[in-house]
C-alpha cells in the first residue's frame, strides 16, 4: 500500500535536480506538502460545516438562518443558498477581532491550550484514508494511532480551562476531562470488536474485509450495536449535544472557551468541527464500508478497467466516503437540535453503566457469532 | 503453558481463588463475616498441603519462576506467617468491629506476592511479586479508615514505598539495558561471558536493586518509614508487615544475588558491609529509647535486618543456610510478640507502653512466660532459636574473614539485651496496676504454641530446621 | 537522517524531563511531562515500533497525564514559588538539584554512550517486526503470560484498595 507521503518521497527523490543525500530537505518539503492539504481540509470543513449547522438548525426550528451575505453578489434562494458567504465573513471577522488574554490568566498555558487541541485533531488526519491508497501515512496500526493521538486533545481543553482562571472555564474543563476519558473506553471497545473480526488494525484491511463480506453495520446485530455505541460515544468525545455539558451555554457561558476570543477561539472552533469530521469519517470507514459504493457490484457486469467502473473507481471512493461522512455529520446536527442536554451524572451513568458493559458483552458475543457463523 | 506450569503454582492459585472468593462473599447481601477467617485459613491450609502433595522442581512458565527446595522452604514459612497473622487478627478485628472480607483477602494477596518473590526466576516476576505484596500492605496498614494514625502510616508507607519501587524498577531497567535480559540465568551468563554492554551499567543497576530491597527490609538509612508505619498500623498488621516483607525481601535478595549475579558483583560488598553495620547500630541504639512497645519492636526489626544483611553479604553456602534459619526463627517469634502486644493493647491504641506490662507475670503467668521467651529469643539468649540463628550467621561470617563486622554485631547484641529485658523486668519485678488476668482468645493459642515450639523447641532440638535450611540453601548453589 | 531525528527527540525528551523536575509550577510540570512522552513516542516511531509508540501516547500522555492534570486542578495546587514562607534554600534547592541532575545525565551518557551507538546500528531483526501488535501480543501470551496475569492481580488489588479506602460508605 503506497501512501501519499511515500509517493511524494519517491517523486522528490527521483527528480533530477534534487541532490543526493538530501534526506533532510526532502523530509522538510514533504512535511510541508503533507501538512498543507490537511490544514486546507480542516479549514474548509469548518466553514462548510458551520454553514450547514446553521442552515440545518434553521430548518429544524422553521427559521431561515443566515441569508444576507452572498459571494460576489450571488445570494441564491432563501432556503438553501441565501447567506452562502456568511462563514467567510465570519472567518474574516474572527481573524480581525482583538485577541484578549485575561490579566489573571496563565499566559503560557492559555496560549498553548488551543494549539494542543488543534494539533491532536490535525495529527489524527494523518492516519485516516479517504479512498483506496489516499492516506497521508499508512501506519500498520491505523485505528490505534487515530485513537491514541486524538486522546491528546483533552489535555488542550483542560489547560485552556485551567489557564483562563475563570470558574466557568474550570468547570467546563473538568467536565470535559471526565467525559472524554470516560467515553474513550466505549469507543476503543467497540472498535476492538471490528479489529477482532478483521484481524488487522489497518483501515485498508477493514474496508477490504467489508468489500469481501458486507458492511459491518449489517454484519451482525452486535456489530450494529457497536456502531451505535461508537457513534454515540464519538459524539460525546467531541462534546456535542446531548453530551455538551463541558460548554453548556445555559450553565457555563461557554465552558472552557469562555475567555477565548478572536483567532484562538476560532482554533477551538476549527478543532471541534475537525473532530466531528474525524468521528464521521471513522464511522464511515469502519462500519459503513468506507469508500465502497453502496450500489456494491451493481455495475460490475460491465467488462471495464477496474478504475473506470461506474461509481466504483478510486476517485468515486472519495465521493462515497464524503457522502457517508456528511450524512453522519447531518445526523449529529439533527441530534443536536432535537435532544436536550444530559446532566453530568447521567452522562457518567451512560458511559460507565450502559455503554461500557454493552461494549464488553458485545466483544464476547461477536466472538461467539464469528465462531458459529463466521 | 501446560499442566506442569499450573501445578507449579498451585498453592498460589489456591490462595488467589480463596481471596477472590472472599471478596465475592463480602459483596453478598448479608456477608457471613464470622466464617471468613475459616475460609481464609482453609485456603492457606490447602495451599500448605498442596505444597507437599504436589511437589514440582525446575523452571516453569517459560523460565519465569523456578521451584525447588528453597522456594518450598519459604512458601511454608510464608504460609505459616500468613496463618499466624490471620489468627492474631481475628480477636482484634472483632473487638474493633472491623472484620471484613477485604482484610483476609488482602492478607492472602500479600502472601501470594511473597510466594512469587521467592519463586521468581526473572526480575519481572520479582518486581510484580514485590508490588503485589507492597500494595496489599499499603491498604492493610491504612485499613482502619477512621483512625488518623492508620491513615498517616498508610500514606507514609505508600509514598516512600513508591519511591523505593522507582529505584528498584530503574535498577531492573539498567540491568536489562546492559545484559539484554531480565532472566536470572541470562543475567548470570551475560556477566560470566562478558557479553554485557557495560559492567558499569550492570553494577549501577545492581546498586539500585540493593536500594529497593533495603527499603523493603528496612535497612538504615532506608528504614525511616518503619517506626511510624509499625506504630500507626493496626497491631496484627504490624505483625504481618514486620515479618512478611522482611522474609520475602531477604529471600528474593538472596536468590537474586546467588542466582543472577552468582556473588560476582563485589563492587557493592563494601557498601553492604557499611549498611549492615549502621543498620544494627542505629536499630539497637534507637530501640533503647523507645517506650512504646510497637516502636521498640520496629527498631528491633531494623536491627535484625542488620544481622541478616551480614548473612547476605558473606555469601557462602553456610551463611545462606544461617539466613534461612534466622528468618524462620525471627518471623515466628516477632509474629508472636505482636500477637501478645495486640492482646495487652486497650481501646484507642492505649496500653502500648512499658507500664502496661507491669506485673503481667502475676496477672497471666503463661502469657508472660511466652512473652519473656520471645524477648529472650530476639535478644539471642541460649538455648533459644534466636541464639542459634545469630550463632550460625556470626560463625559463617568469621569463616569468611569478616571478624570486625562480627565484633560490631556481638556488641550490638549485647546492647539489645537491655531493651529486650525491659518488658521482662516490668512483667516479673513490678507491681501490676490491676490484678485481672488478660483474656487470651482461643484464636491466639495456636500461635503462642507455635512460638514456644519454634523459640524453645528449635533452640533445644534444631536439627530438623537446620537440615531443611541446608537443603533449601543448597538448591541455590 | 534517522540519527539526527533521534537526537532531536532525545534532546526534547531530556529537556522536558529536566523541566518537569526543575519547574516549581506543577501544572507546567505536567505539560512538560506530556511533551516528554510525546518525544519518547516519536523515538519509538523512529524505530518503527508504531504500536508501542501509540501505546505510549494513549496510555501515558492521553490517559494518565489527564488524570494528573485533573488532580492538580482539583487540588488547586499553588506553585511553590507562591509560597514565600518556604525557606530560601529550598527555592534555590531546585537549581542545585538541577545541576546534580545534569551531572548525573552527563555521567549516564558517558556510561551508555557506547550502548546508544550500538542501538543506532542496524539490528538483525527487521525493524517492522519489533513491537508490532502481533509480536507484542504473542510475547504477552506465551513468554510473559505469568507476569501478565500477576500484573492483572496487582491491578485488582490496587482497585480494591482505592475503593475501600476512598469510598465514603462501604
Amino acid at each position: 500500500m503506497t501512501s501519499f507521503t511515500d509517493s511524494l518521497i519517491e517523486l522528490l527523490g527521483g527528480l533530477a535536480w534534487v541532490p543526493e543525500n538530501a534526506a533532510g530537505i526532502i523530509f522538510v518539503t514533504v512535511s510541508v506538502l503533507v501538512a498543507l492539504p490537511v490544514f486546507l481540509f480542516m479549514t474548509l470543513n469548518a466553514m462548510v460545516a458551520v454553514y450547514m449547522e446553521r442552515k440545518v438548525s434553521a430548518f429544524m426550528q422553521d427559521r431561515l438562518g443566515p441569508m444576507e451575505v452572498g459571494i460576489f453578489g450571488f445570494k441564491g434562494g432563501k432556503r438553501f443558498w441565501g447567506g452562502i458567504g456568511q462563514t467567510v465573513a465570519d472567518a474574516v471577522k474572527l481573524l480581525g477581532k482583538e485577541d484578549t488574554i485575561p490579566g489573571e490568566a496563565d499566559r503560557a498555558l492559555f496560549i498553548i491550550g488551543p494549539f494542543i487541541l488543534f494539533g491532536a485533531a490535525f495529527a489524527t488526519f494523518i492516519g485516516i484514508p479517504i479512498g483506496y491508497g489516499l492516506v497521508i501515512s499508512d501506519f500498520n496500526i491505523g485505528i490505534f494511532f487515530v485513537i491514541a493521538i486524538s486522546s491528546i486533545g483533552v489535555i488542550g481543553v483542560i489547560l485552556a480551562g485551567w489557564a483562563s482562571n475563570n470558574k466557568w472555564s474550570l468547570y467546563g474543563a473538568m467536565r470535559s476531562a471526565a467525559q472524554m476519558i470516560s467515553y474513550e473506553l466505549p469507543v476503543g471497545m467497540s472498535l476492538l470488536l471490528v479489529v477482532m473480526v478483521v484481524g488487522s488494525l489497518q483501515f485498508h484491511d477493514i474496508v477490504m474485509w467489508q468489500e469481501q463480506h458486507r458492511w459491518f453495520l449489517f454484519h451482525s446485530p452486535f456489530t450494529a450495536l457497536a456502531f451505535l455505541i461508537f457513534f454515540a460515544s464519538g459524539v460525546a468525545e467531541v462534546n456535542r449535544t446531548p453530551f455538551d455539558i463541558p460548554e453548556a451555554e445555559s450553565e457555563l457561558v461557554a465552558g472552557y472557551m469562555t475567555e477565548y476570543s478572536g483567532f484562538r477561539w476560532s482554533i477551538f472552533f476549527l478543532s471541534e468541527y475537525a473532530n466531528m469530521a474525524i468521528i464521521a469519517l471513522m464511522s464511515a470507514i469502519i462500519f459503513l464500508g468506507g469508500w465502497l459504493s453502496p450500489l456494491g457490484g451493481l455495475f460490475r457486469t460491465f467488462n471495464l478497467e477496474q478504475s473506470w467502473y461506474f461509481l466504483e473507481g478510486p476517485w468515486w471512493g472519495v465521493f462515497w466516503i464524503s457522502i457517508k461522512a456528511i450524512a453522519l455529520i447531518f445526523v449529529m446536527m439533527w441530534v443536536r437540535w432535537t435532544w436536550p442536554r444530559l446532566r453530568p451524572d447521567q452522562l457518567m451513568y451512560v458511559a460507565w453503566k450502559v455503554f461500557i458493559p454493552f461494549a464488553l458483552a458485545n466483544i464476547f458475543f461477536v466472538g461467539i457469532w464469528e465462531l458459529l457463523l463466521g | 503453558m501446560n499442566a506442569a506450569d499450573i501445578l507449579s503454582t498451585l498453592p498460589e492459585l489456591v490462595l488467589t481463588v480463596t481471596a477472590l472468593g472472599l471478596l465475592l462473599l463480602e459483596v453478598m447481601g448479608k456477608p457471613p463475616r464470622a466464617r471468613f477467617v475459616w475460609v481464609a485459613l482453609g485456603g492457606v491450609g490447602l495451599a500448605l498441603g498442596l505444597e507437599f502433595a504436589v511437589p514440582s522442581e525446575g523452571q516453569f512458565y517459560a523460565g519465569m519462576i523456578s521451584v525447588d527446595l528453597f522456594t518450598r522452604f519459604f512458601n511454608v514459612l510464608f504460609l505459616t506467617t500468613a496463618a499466624g497473622s490471620l489468627l492474631i487478627s481475628v480477636p482484634y478485628l472483632r473487638r474493633t468491629l472491623e472484620e471484613r472480607g477485604e482484610y483476609y483477602a488482602l492478607t492472602l494477596f500479600a502472601t501470594v506476592g511473597m510466594m512469587f518473590m521467592a519463586k521468581a526466576h526473572d526480575l519481572t516476576i520479582t518486581f510484580l511479586g514485590l508490588e503485589l505484596l507492597s500494595v496489599s500492605l499499603y491498604i492493610l496498614v491504612a485499613f482502619y479508615r477512621n483512625r488518623v494514625r492508620s491513615n498517616e502510616a498508610g500514606l507514609k508507607y505508600l509514598l516512600l514505598g513508591a519511591f523505593s519501587t522507582g529505584f528498584f524498577l530503574f535498577g531492573i531497567a539498567l540491568i536489562y539495558g546492559s545484559t539484554g535480559t531480565t532472566h536470572y540465568d541470562g543475567i548470570r551468563l551475560a556477566i560470566g561471558s562478558g557479553e554485557q554492554l557495560s559492567m558499569a551499567l550492570t553494577v549501577t543497576g545492581f546498586g539500585l536493586l540493593i536500594i529497593g530491597f533495603a527499603f523493603k527490609v528496612a535497612l538504615v538509612p532506608f528504614h525511616m518509614y518503619a517506626p511510624d508505619v509499625y506504630e500507626g498500623a493496626p497491631t496484627p498488621i504490624t505483625a504481618f508487615v514486620s515479618t512478611g516483607p522482611k522474609v520475602a525481601g531477604f529471600a528474593a535478595f538472596l536468590k537474586v544475588i546467588a542466582t543472577a549475579f552468582a556473588f560476582t558483583t563485589q563492587h557493592w560488598w563494601g557498601i553492604l558491609w557499611i549498611l549492615a553495620a549502621i543498620t544494627m547500630t542505629v536499630g539497637n541504639i534507637t530501640a533503647l529509647r523507645q517506650d512504646n512497645l510497637k516502636r521498640m519492636l520496629a527498631f528491633s526489626g531494623v536491627a535484625h535486618a542488620g544481622y541478616l544483611a551480614i548473612a547476605i553479604m558473606v555469601g557462602s553456602a553456610d551463611s545462606a543456610f544461617a539466613l534461612l534459619f534466622y528468618l524462620a526463627a525471627y518471623a515466628i517469634t516477632t509474629l508472636g510478640a505482636f500477637g501478645i502486644v495486640s492482646l495487652i493493647e486497650g481501646e484507642d491504641e492505649s496500653g502500648l507502653d512499658m507500664d502496661s506490662y507491669r506485673g503481667l507475670a502475676r496477672r497471666s503467668p503463661y502469657l508472660a512466660g511466652v512473652f519473656a521467651l520471645i524477648m529472650l529469643s530476639l535478644a539471642g539468649f541460649p538455648p533459644t532459636a534466636g541464639f542459634l540463628g545469630k550463632f550460625f550467621i556470626f560463625s559463617a561470617a568469621i569463616d569468611e574473614g569478616y571478624t570486625w563486622l562480627v565484633i560490631i554485631a556481638v556488641v550490638n547484641s549485647l546492647i539489645s539485651v537491655y531493651y529486650y529485658l525491659r518488658p521482662v523486668v516490668a512483667m516479673y519485678m513490678q507491681e501490676p496496676a490491676d490484678e485481672s488476668a488478660v483474656a487470651v482468645p482461643a484464636f491466639i493459642v495456636p500461635v503462642l504454641l507455635l512460638v514456644v515450639l519454634v523459640a524453645l523447641g528449635l533452640g533445644l532440638f534444631p536439627m530438623s530446621l537446620v537440615k531443611n535450611s541446608i537443603a533449601a540453601a543448597g538448591s541455590l548453589f | 537522517m534517522t540519527a539526527s531525528l533521534f537526537y532531536l527527540f532525545a534532546v526534547g525528551l531530556l529537556g522536558a524531563s529536566l523541566f518537569v523536575v526543575l519547574n516549581p509550577n506543577p501544572m507546567y510540570s505536567v505539560v512538560a511531562l506530556v511533551f516528554g512522552f510525546a518525544n519518547l513516542a516519536a523515538i519509538y516511531f523512529l524505530l518503527e515500533a508504531y504500536f508501542i509508540g501509540a501505546l505510549q501516547v494513549l496510555v501515558y500522555a492521553g490517559a494518565i497525564m489527564v488524570l494528573f492534570l485533573f488532580v492538580v486542578m482539583l487540588l488547586n495546587v499553588q506553585s511553590d514559588a507562591d509560597h514565600p514562607s518556604l525557606p530560601r534554600v529550598f527555592r534555590i534547592g531546585s537549581w542545585w538539584f538541577g545541576a546534580l541532575a545534569l551531572v548525573f545525565i552527563g555521567l549516564f551518557l558517558l556510561l551508555v554512550g557506547r550502548s546508544a551507538l550500538a542501538l543506532l546500528a542496524p539490528s538483525e531483526v527487521p525493524p517492522t517486526q519489533i513491537g508490532s501488535v502481533s509480536q507484542v501480543g504473542e510475547a504477552l501470551f506465551t513468554r510473559y503470560l505469568l507476569p501478565f496475569e500477576l500484573a492483572s492481580l496487582l491491578l485488582t488489588v490496587a482497585l480494591i484498595g482505592t475503593v475501600f479506602l476512598a469510598k465514603k460508605k462501604i
